[in-house]
Parts: C-alpha cells; structure tokens; sequence
C-alpha cells in the first residue's frame, strides 16, 4: 500500500520521462496522471488507517549507505504526520496534473512537463515518509531539483533559467545548514534515524559543543541549523527572494511546488523534529520571531505588487510566516492544520489565476485586467471562495486555522507570542486587503486590456475547471472537518466552536454532491474520477468526523488531537499553547475576523468605489511604498554583497592568485629559463621528452648505483 | 586463491597489446589506423572482463592483499615484484580497466593523425595506471607511478590543442618536483625499513622527526598529482589543451594517484606525521574548495571550469582522508571513484560539443536543448552527480566526508560545505549557459544530437552514477573493512604515540645523516 502510496509517481515518471517519444503526449499525460490519482486514492485510505485508525509503522525497503557506525536505510516511516503530508500531496498534486492537462495544451513538450511534476511529487513524498534525516535530504534536494526544473521550463526564457538557477541556488544556501543540522545530529545522538534519536533527546539536553572556547548548547545549535534549512526551502525572510522570481515556471508549477507543497517542507521538518525543538526555547524564539516577521514583511510586498502571481506567492510566503511562528509557540498541530487548509486554498488561488492567465491569452500584469468578472464567472467564483478562506472568513478553511494560530501565539504569554500575534493580526488585515485588491483589479472595473484580448477571454475548459472544484470543495471544507483532530476540542467538553463545526460539514455536505451532475457532461476526462472521489472524500470524511466524536465521547476528558497526532508530534506539557488557544479571551478570537472584514471593505473602498485613493496613499506614504515595492530591497542587498562580491573575487583569485603569483613565480619563471635552453633543440615537444626520459634515466641510475652502494657497504659491514 | 597471474595479466595486457599494434604495418594509413583502433578496444576490453572477473572474485571479508603475487625481481638490488590488491585499491583498478575503453571509444573520430601512435599511448597508460594501483613494493610503484607520465605528457604535448607545449611543460615541472623528492624518501625508506609496502606499516620503525620529512617528501608529489591549492595551476592547463580522451583519464585516474598515495603511504606508514600535518591539510583543502570553486564560477572555458572543479571536489578528499576517520576515509574514496566518473563524463560531454563546434567557450553555445535533448538530459544528470544532489553517486562521498570532517572539527566542515553552495552555482551557470537559453549563436542550434556512439559511452556512465548513487553499498561493502583496518592502525598508532626503542632513533638520525651527505 505505502509503496504504491509513494512509488507509482515515480513510475509514471520513468515511464513518461523515457519513454516519452513512443507513448507520445497523451500517453504521458495518461500515465502521470493515473500514477498521482492512483497515489492519491491509497493516501487516502492510509490516511483513515493511520490516522484515525492508529497503525503507525515504519517499513524498510533497502540499505542506502552504511559506513561504520553510520547506517542508513531507505526505508518508509507513515505515521499521522506522514499520511497528513501524503494527502495533501497526493491531492492536490491529482489535481495539478489533471489541469495541466488542459493548462498546457499549447506547449509543445508535455510529455516532459508532466513527467517532471509526477518526479516531483515522487521526491516529496520522498521527503514526508522519511525514517531517516539523510532519506528526508533526498527528498529535500529532490523537489529542489523539480522545482529547478519547473521553473526553468520555459529554458528558451533567460528569465526562467535565472529563476530557476536563483532558486536552487539560495535553496542551497538552506540546505547547508540542514546538512550540517544532520551531522550535527549524528554526532551528538549517534544515529540519523528518527525513533532512535527522539529516544535519546531527554538525555542528552545536557550535551554541548565548543566554538572557539565557547560551550553552546547542542540542541539549540541542531534545531537552528536544520531551521535554516526550513527558512530556505519555504521562503522565509532571508532566504525567501527565490520565491517570488520562481512565478516564472507555469501556473500549475507554482500551484503545487510554491503553494501548496514544496514551500511547506520547512513547516514538515520542524515539525518532524518536534522532540528536538522543545528541548530548544531560543530556537522556538527564532523559529517564532522569524515566521511573525515573514509573515508581516510579505503581506507588506503583497499590498504593492502588480503581477498577479506575484501577489499570491508573496501572500504564501507570509502565511508560511504564520505556519513557522505557530511551530515556535509550540502548537504544531495548528502549524499543520494550517499547512493543510493553506494547501487547498492557495493551490486553488494559484490555479484559478491560471485560469485568469490563460483566459488573458497569458497576461499577468493586473493593471492589463478588470471588467471580466462576466465572461468567466466560474473562475471569479471559485476565486471568491479562495480570497474568502485566505482572509480567514468563517466558515471557510482559513477561518479555522488562522485563528487557531494566532490564538495559540496569543495563548504562548512570552513576548514573542504576542509579538507574533500583533504581526499576524497586521498581516491578517493585509492579506484580506491585497487578496480584494487583487480580485477587483483582475475581474471588475473597466476592461484594461486591449481589444483583441478582450475578445479572447473565455472560460478555461471543463478539464481545468474539475480540479478547482476538488480544491474549493477542500477550501470550504478542511478547516472545519479538521478542526476537531488537528487542533481538538478543549478539554471542558464540547464548545460552541465543535458543535459549529459538525454543523458547517453537513451543511457543507450536499454542496459537494451537487456539484456531481455538472459534471456528467464530459464523462470522458478524467476530471470525472477526481470528481467522484472528491464526493467519496468528502463523505468519507464526514464520517471518519462522526467516528472521532464518538471516540470523543468514549474518552470524556480526552482531547482527540493526541489521538490524531499519536507519537508524532511531540509537545511538552507545559508548551501546550494549542491547549491554551482554547480558553484566550473573546477578542482574541474575534480580531482576526474584525480585522480581515476591514481590510476586504478597506479594498472595496480603495479600488472600486474611489479609485484614486490607492494612487494618492502611495504618494503620501512614498518611502515606505518605496520599500515594500521594491520587497525591501532584498534582490538589490544580496545582489551587491554576495553576488558581486563573489564573482570579483573568482577574477581576483584566478587572475592575481593563479596566474599572478603561483604561476608566474612557480612554473612560468622556471619555463622561460628552461624555454631559452630548450631553443637550441630543432622540435620543443620532443626536446621536453627527451628531458624527461633524461631525468628518468639519471634518477634510475643514481637508485641503481645507491643501491649497489648500499648492499656492498651491507656486505662489508 | 587463483591459479594463475590475474594481476600481471591485467597490467601488462595492454602492454602486449600496444606492442602487436606497434607491429601494425601497412601501405595505407587508413587501414592501419583503424586496426590500431581495433586492436586497442579489443585489448582494453578484454582487459575489462579480467576486471570483471577480479571484482567477483574479491573477497570483502578479508582486509588482507589478495591475488598476491611475488617474485625475486632484481634479487641482487632487493628489489621485488610484489602485487596484490585490497578494498581501497580494487576500485581504482576497476576504475582504470572501465575509463581505458571509454578513452579509446571517445577517440574514435576525433583523433585524425598518427592514430596508432596515440592507441598505444593509451595502452601504455593502461598498464602504469594498474601497475601504480597493484604494486606493493615501492620503488616497483615509483616505476608504474612515473612512468605513467610519460605517456601522459605525450598524449597532451602531440595531440594536445594550441598551447599544448606551455601545459605539458608546466605539467611535467610539476610532477618532476613532487616525483624527485618522493623518490628520495623511497630511497631512504628502501635503505632503513625495507621496500615492502604491506610491511612497512605494520613496523612502526620510523621515528617521528624523521616521519615527519618523509611525509613532506610524499605529500609534495600526492598534492601536485591530487591536485591541491597552491599546486594546481598546471590542472586547468593540461586539461584544456588535452584531447578529451586525455582529460578523462587525467581527471579520472591520474588525480585519484594522490589520494591512493596518502591512503598507501601517508596515513599507514607515517601516521604521527601525518596527524601532525593534517590541520595544515584541511586548511589547505578548505581554501582549495573556496578558492577554485570562486575562481570555476567566473571561467569561460567549459573545459576549465570543469577541472577547478575537480580542484574543488579533490579537497574534499584530502579533507576526508585526513580525518582518519572511517567516515572521512570511506568518503573519500568514494568521492575520488564517483568523481572519476562523473568528471570523466563530463569531458566527454564537453568533447562531444567540441567535435562539433570545435570551440570550449561557454558563450558560443546556448539553446541547444532543442537540438540535442538527449544530450542535455545526460549532461543534466552529470551536472547534479557533480552538484552532489542525492541519489547520485556524487552525495555519498561528499556527505560522508564532511560527516567525518564534522567528527574532527565543525568550522572545518562548515567551511568545506560552503563548497555545496558554489559547487551549485558554477555548475548550474555551466548548464544555464551551455544548454539553455534563447538559441542566439546559429551554428550551436543546429548541431546534430548524441550518435549510437556517443551514446552508448555516456548512458553507462550515467547509469553507474545513479545506481552508485541509490545503492554505495556495491563499493562501501567492499572497502569497509580495509578502511576499518586503515583507521584503526593509524588510531593505534597516534594515540599510542611513538613507542621507539632510543638506539633506533640514533641509528636512524645517523642514516639520516649519511643521506644528507650522500646528497
């Protein structure tokens, strides 16, 4: 099962990537495409055995390098953090392939577009069902290398192969202290495998090593290196000017890598690591202060950008922002019940401003948008039900996971925590604003395209549309169903948020049913498939609801979170900040609300009722538009500092080291000596031959003759 | 174990086989070309499945030399033919037995003029690469080991490119350098503790101070060979005016000699000296990471970007090697047989745009993913090998050495990984530039893709890296326990310290003497 959960991408990608040429475009498309939903389907069904079910377990396949006493298999480790993941990939990656189907119709080489995301969703899963650290680099690298490969798809672009360069590059940049966290680990726990180190943790809060006569606590020093690993791969402020240069690989590239998953490794590994972290206050404090700041600074960038894809990539950087500072507070369920609900609804924005794109005939800019909302009214709606679950409207996904974040940050009562929640509260206004922003400039108001355009706009074809059903119903959805296992119910009984819960899923129910019969219409596309198991999904998991309320019952006092999460996360008692996010005060819980409505009411005034209000704020507020139009000049910092830098000081070394000084005082002096007394030889080359065979010679007769020496003086003596 | 020479056989194979072609005559120059040709894959091949053979047949459970053989050689001199092999040096030998017939194979057009000449200069250096790798006597190893050049500095002095005579030239100063001294300490080691390499270590007979002038003796011809900073300059200059079959084996075989030397030489038999010394090599392999890998990212010559690439990648062995760990020392052994192959192909790579453009300059290529898609998907998979991206053989090595280098010291390994960071860069530049890109220069887009030829070189290759790369184990299983065996004598030894009787000592500081005035 877990083989086929993990493996079949990676078969369709064999299968596409080798024999591409004879199985041709639509045979690629058909078998990446089965590979994921196949790999979706049995994600599902460990995610109910696992999950709900409790039957954690690792599997070894192979051994991958053993050396000493440093052992490693590949091996897969499917726990309840690992089916989460899975799901989530397998879903949304179902989803992505099936639109690019439609998406990439245009492009000439399919076969290859497909193949590389079913590779990248392989390397993913990959990364999730590690058992070990060194398995989860691989998968790390991996989707590095997808990602590379993605973005640069377009390779006759010089700005994608920039992209693409720019982001495995800085991606590298993380991976060297995630490599380093690693041997760091290996060195202090003596294995790199989860179970034994996760063992040995309460033991070695003690250990710590010497910089420079320093003594530093191990721990700490492990847990930031491996989150520099995470600020790298998901876009934190520092590492994060990858990201947004990455919208030039495809819509459906940046919906599945730069949304919904790979950007999200980071959160995984933290919490993965969460038997490490909580031995580790400072780098909790770090992880915390920069997620709050992430999040605050992108929402910032995110208010000012044109580019549509733009503005969305800066939204996910900020909310990875509230999904790091939730780790560092501890409330890693709430991390990963918000990495889930983002999922859904940001691969859902992605791909329904793909849809815009593609209706645009590929134009990003939004001041080349509005007044279209009419012509394709099934991508405004389904824009609509992502910009109202990323503002955290109820009952939307975002709503519910949103709050518990910020509520957990608020519930931390360190002054991180609340710096974190002032931040997110900030953003939270922000991201409501830039998201109404961007969907009255794309859709309403005057037509700013050129004729010609304009007269091409139409809704995207069935085969796109399908899967952003799958991902609204998710939007609409995840929060609430989840809500009750990720983040539980408190421990005083049934609240008023549980029972709202139950309520919104069944409300929510018949919606996802009666989307079927739209549908019947283009039976052929495999957009069917996904449909059906979106409703199986949907009900199934409705159930599964129902089952965990009656275990919930059963275990009066229980909270059903530690049921769900099992072993694989781990928090200490008293960090229990999602436990406490159940009991903050009422304005806690309401601000996040309060301040989303304002900012969606804030857009409505700002852009269509006066337009000129946004023109005259900027100009009012210049040097900080400045600054957040220009991302803070972070491309401009590191292009001065480090890429200048380095690259002078390669011509420095080569010209002055290499050839100035070794050279020229090394070989080169020696050879224009030996070059005169080799002019009196008719062919240099062979002169230089004969010098050699001469050395040879002489040194053969010296050691011939010393021995003689040598063995006569033996004799004698 | 064997009853017959399998080790001579593979040695001096080649040998007979260049000397039949040697007898190759004819009228037409055609015909004896292409029997040259002929004979020269049929013998490098043949030499293979001996290879073959022997990698079966080698025992990992045992840390001893196998497939010894022994004889009187000059008896009245001492000296003896000594061969045999263990876990560290099967590979190389495997190594050089897999490269020879790539050579050859890659040659096969591109190389027009005295084409028999050039065959038996590959097979000459066939036979000193698996002499140098089998020996276990030393002055039996200076033979194979120097006599290994001269082949070499024909291959690039008259098949080389424009500036062949500067690089041969400066190549042969450098190797003479480091040769003349390492025969001197051979000499005295012949004299005072005997020739016998699988003897030697287990003496402990060497005094430290005297350990210690020796090892500077070897280091100064490994470091030039490996090559290490400040000695590489010559690198990047063979390289470039060397026909590509003669980079793949430069890069493939002849910078592994270095790292086998210190294997063979530095840490068992000077193992005081060499831990004495190892802070001076890890600065000096840290500043070879940064330094080439800065100095690779602003090349414009494919060929020289890929050898301060290799200087780079060469650091990190000497790194590993000299932690003395069995993380370091494993990885570096894997890292010098990974990157024999993923450089070796690399070159190759470089010669197949170079056949057809006849031009190295990165700017005057681009685009070609069009054309040539087969091409760029090779290059791409040597491309990330030589990044280091997991799942090629070229992560294993590296991951492990720094593991090991981690053990020893962390700032070093924190420095050394920065290596991972601009290994990333200079490379994807490389491709960025070479197989990306707006098609911009005409003739680079329409150059024909990959032929059966070329193609069949290369997919092996690939193939190997990858599978090295999933499963070491194939070369881990067999080197581990010679690896075990080094570390654990050498850490004997080193925590011990010197245990030596004091008249040794004087006896010895008067042969050193002896020498100084025999000089």
């Amino acid at each position: 099962m877990e083989i086929l959960a993990v493996f079949s991408p990676l078969f369709a990608f064999m299968v596409a990537g080798i024999f591409g040429k004879s199985i041709g475009d639509r045979g690629c498309q058909f078998v990446t495409c089965a590979g994921v939903i196949l790999a979706a389907l049995t994600s599902i069904l460990l995610f109910f055995d696992v999950g709900f079910g409790g039957h954690a377990y690792a599997k070894e396949i192979a051994p991958w390098i053993i050396s000493g006493d440093f052992n490693v298999s590949w091996a897969l480790r499917i726990d309840q953090l690992a089916v989460v993941m899975m799901c989530v990939i397998n879903i949304v990656s179902a989803c992505v392939h099936v639109y690019s189907v439609g998406y990439m119709s245009h492009d000439e080489a399919k076969g290859r577009f497909m193949a590389y995301l079913s590779l990248f969703t392989f390397a993913m899963l990959m990364l999730v069902t590690a058992d070990n650290l060194l398995q989860l680099f691989f998968g790390w690298e991996g989707v590095g290398l997808a990602s590379y490969l993605l973005i640069g798809f377009w390779n006759h672009k010089f700005s994608a192969n920039a992209a693409a360069q720019k982001a495995f590059v800085v991606n590298r940049v993380g991976d060297f202290g995630l490599a380093l966290g690693i041997m760091a680990i290996f060195v202090v726990f003596g294995s790199i495998s989860f179970d034994t180190i996760f063992e040995q943790v309460a033991d070695k809060t003690e250990v710590t090593f010497t910089f420079f006569g320093h003594h530093v606590h191990a721990l700490t020093v492990i847990c930031l290196l491996l989150f520099m690993g995470a600020v790298g791969k998901s876009a934190q402020l520092g590492l994060h000017t990858w990201l947004p240069d990455a919208m030039e690989g495809p819509t459906p590239v940046s919906a599945l890598i730069h949304a919904a998953t790979m950007v999200t490794a980071g959160v995984f590994l933290v919490a993965r690591m969460s038997p490490l972290f909580e031995f580790a206050p400072t780098a909790l404090m770090v992880v915390t202060l920069f997620g709050a700041t992430t999040a605050f600074v992108a929402a910032t960038i995110g208010l000012t950008q044109f580019d549509i894809k733009r503005v969305i990539a800066y939204s996910t950087m900020s909310q990875l922002g509230y999904m790091f500072f939730a780790l560092g507070v501890s409330a890693y369920g709430a991390a990963m019940f918000h990495l889930v609900t983002h999922a859904f609804f940001k691969a859902l924005l992605f791909l329904g401003a793909g849809s815009v794109i593609h209706a645009m005939s590929d134009e990003q800019d939004m001041r080349k948008m509005g007044g279209i909302w009419r012509k394709i009214p099934f991508t405004y709606g389904l824009m609509w039900i992502g910009s109202l679950a990323l503002a955290g409207i109820p009952p939307l996904a975002g709503f519910y996971s949103k709050d518990i974040v910020l509520e957990a940050a608020w519930a931390d009562h360190s002054w991180f925590g609340n710096y974190a929640y002032w931040m997110g509260i900030a953003a939270a206004f922000m991201t409501a604003f830039y998201s109404w922003r961007l969907l009255i400039m794309t859709f309403h108001g005057k037509p700013r395209a050129d004729h010609h355009t304009m007269e091409h706009v139409h809704e995207s074809p069935p085969i796109m549309l399908a899967p952003l059903l799958v991902l609204a119903a998710g939007a609409l959805l995840a929060g609430a169903v989840f809500y009750q296992p990720f983040v539980g119910s408190p421990k005083a009984g049934g609240s008023a948020h549980g029972e709202a819960v139950t309520e919104t899923a069944h409300a929510e129910k018949p919606v996802a049913h009666a989307e079927k019969p739209q549908d019947k219409a283009h039976n052929q596309t495999p957009a069917t498939k996904i449909k059906a198991l979106s409703a199986d999904i949907s009900a199934e998991m409705t159930e599964a609801l129902e089952t965990v309320k009656e275990m919930d019952a059963e275990i009066a006092q229980g909270t059903d979170r530690h049921i769900f999460w099992g072993k694989s996360l781990k928090i200490l008692p008293e960090n229990d900040t999602v436990e406490a996010a159940h009991h903050v005060p009422k304005w806690v819980k309401f601000l996040p609300l309060v301040v989303g409505t304002l900012g969606i009411a804030l857009a409505y005034l700002a852009y269509l009722l006066s337009p000129g209000v946004p023109g005259r704020i900027a100009r009012m507020f210049k040097p900080l538009h400045i600054l957040f139009f220009n991302k803070w000049f972070f491309d401009e910092l590191y292009g001065q500092l480090i890429v200048r830098n380095a690259r002078t000081l390669g011509k420095a070394f080569w010209s002055i080291g290499d050839q100035g000084i070794i050279d020229r005082f090394g070989p080169n002096g020696s050879a224009t000596t030996a070059g005169k007394i080799a002019k009196a030889l008719s062919r240099f080359q062979s002169g230089l031959v004969y010098q050699y065979a001469f050395v040879m010679m002489i040194v053969a007769i010296a050691m011939v003759s010393w021995f003689f020496f040598k063995s006569g003086l033996r004799d004698l003596g | 174990m064997l009853d017959f020479p399998l080790l001579s056989i593979m040695t001096f194979l080649p040998l007979v086989g260049g000397l039949i072609i040697l007898a190759i005559r004819g009228e037409d120059e055609e015909i004896v070309a292409q029997n040259s040709k002929h004979m020269a894959l049929y013998t490098s091949l043949f030499t293979l499945a001996f290879g073959l053979y022997m990698f079966t047949r080698f025992d990992p459970s045992v840390s001893d030399f196998q497939f010894v053989e022994e004889s009187g050689w000059l008896k009245g001199l001492g000296l003896r033919y000594h061969l045999g092999i263990d876990g560290i040096s099967m590979f190389f030998v495997l190594l050089s037995a897999f490269l020879t017939p790539v050579c050859i194979l890659a040659s096969w057009d591109s190389i027009q003029n005295r084409v028999k000449e050039y065959m038996i200069a590959f097979l000459a250096l066939e036979t000193f690469m698996i002499g140098t790798f089998c020996a276990l006597d030393t002055i039996l190893f200076y033979v194979f080991f120097e006599g290994l050049l001269i082949p070499m500095f024909l291959i690039i002095g008259i098949w080389g490119g424009a500036r062949r005579v500067y690089s041969a030239y400066k190549f042969f100063l450098y190797t003479l350098l480091g040769s003349v001294l390492m025969l001197l300490a051979i000499l005295w080691m012949a004299m005072n503790v005997g020739t016998d390499m699988t003897e030697i270590p287990m003496q402990a007979a060497i005094p430290v101070d005297i350990q210690k002038w020796l090892w500077l003796a070897f280091f100064a011809s490994f470091a030039v060979k490996m090559p290490m900073w400040p000695v590489h300059t010559w690198l990047p200059d063979a390289h470039v005016e060397a026909p590509t079959a003669g980079s793949i084996i430069l890069a493939g075989v002849l910078l592994k000699m270095g790292g086998y030397g210190f294997l063979r030489f530095s840490l068992p038999m000077f193992p005081e000296a060499s831990a004495y010394f190892a802070p001076m090599v890890f600065t000096l392999s840290v500043i070879a990471i940064i330094y080439t890998s800065l100095v690779a990212l602003v090349q414009e010559d494919m060929k020289k970007l890929i050898a301060y690439s290799s200087v780079a990648h060469m650091g990190f062995v000497t790194l590993g090697i000299f932690t003395a760990t069995v993380h370091g020392v494993g990885g570096a052994i894997f890292q010098m047989l990974s990157h024999g192959l993923i450089s070796g192909a690399l070159f190759l790579c470089v010669g197949v745009v170079y056949d057809r453009l006849h031009t190295r300059e990165i700017s005057r290529y681009g685009g070609i993913v069009k054309n040539m898609p087969r091409y760029a998907t090779v290059f791409m998979i040597l491309m990330l090998g030589a990044v280091g991206l997991p799942g090629t053989s070229g992560f294993v090595g590296e991951f492990l050495v720094l593991l090991g280098a981690f053990q020893t010291n962390m700032i070093i390994a924190a420095l050394a990984a920065t290596g991972l960071i601009l290994g990333a860069t200079y490379m994807l530049m490389l491709y960025r530039r070479v197989i990306f890109g707006p098609p911009v220069n005409t003739d680079a887009i329409t150059m024909p893709d990959l032929n059966p030829r070329e193609l069949g070189l290369l997919v092996p290759i690939v193939l190997l890296v990858i599978w090295l790369g999933v499963f070491p184990g194939v070369i881990m299983d067999k080197i581990s326990l010679s690896v075990e065996s080094l570390v654990s004598n050498y850490e004997d030894r080193t925590i011990q310290g010197p245990h030596q009787p004091k008249d040794t000592l004087e006896e010895n500081k008067e042969n050193d003497q002896k020498m100084d005035a025999a000089q």
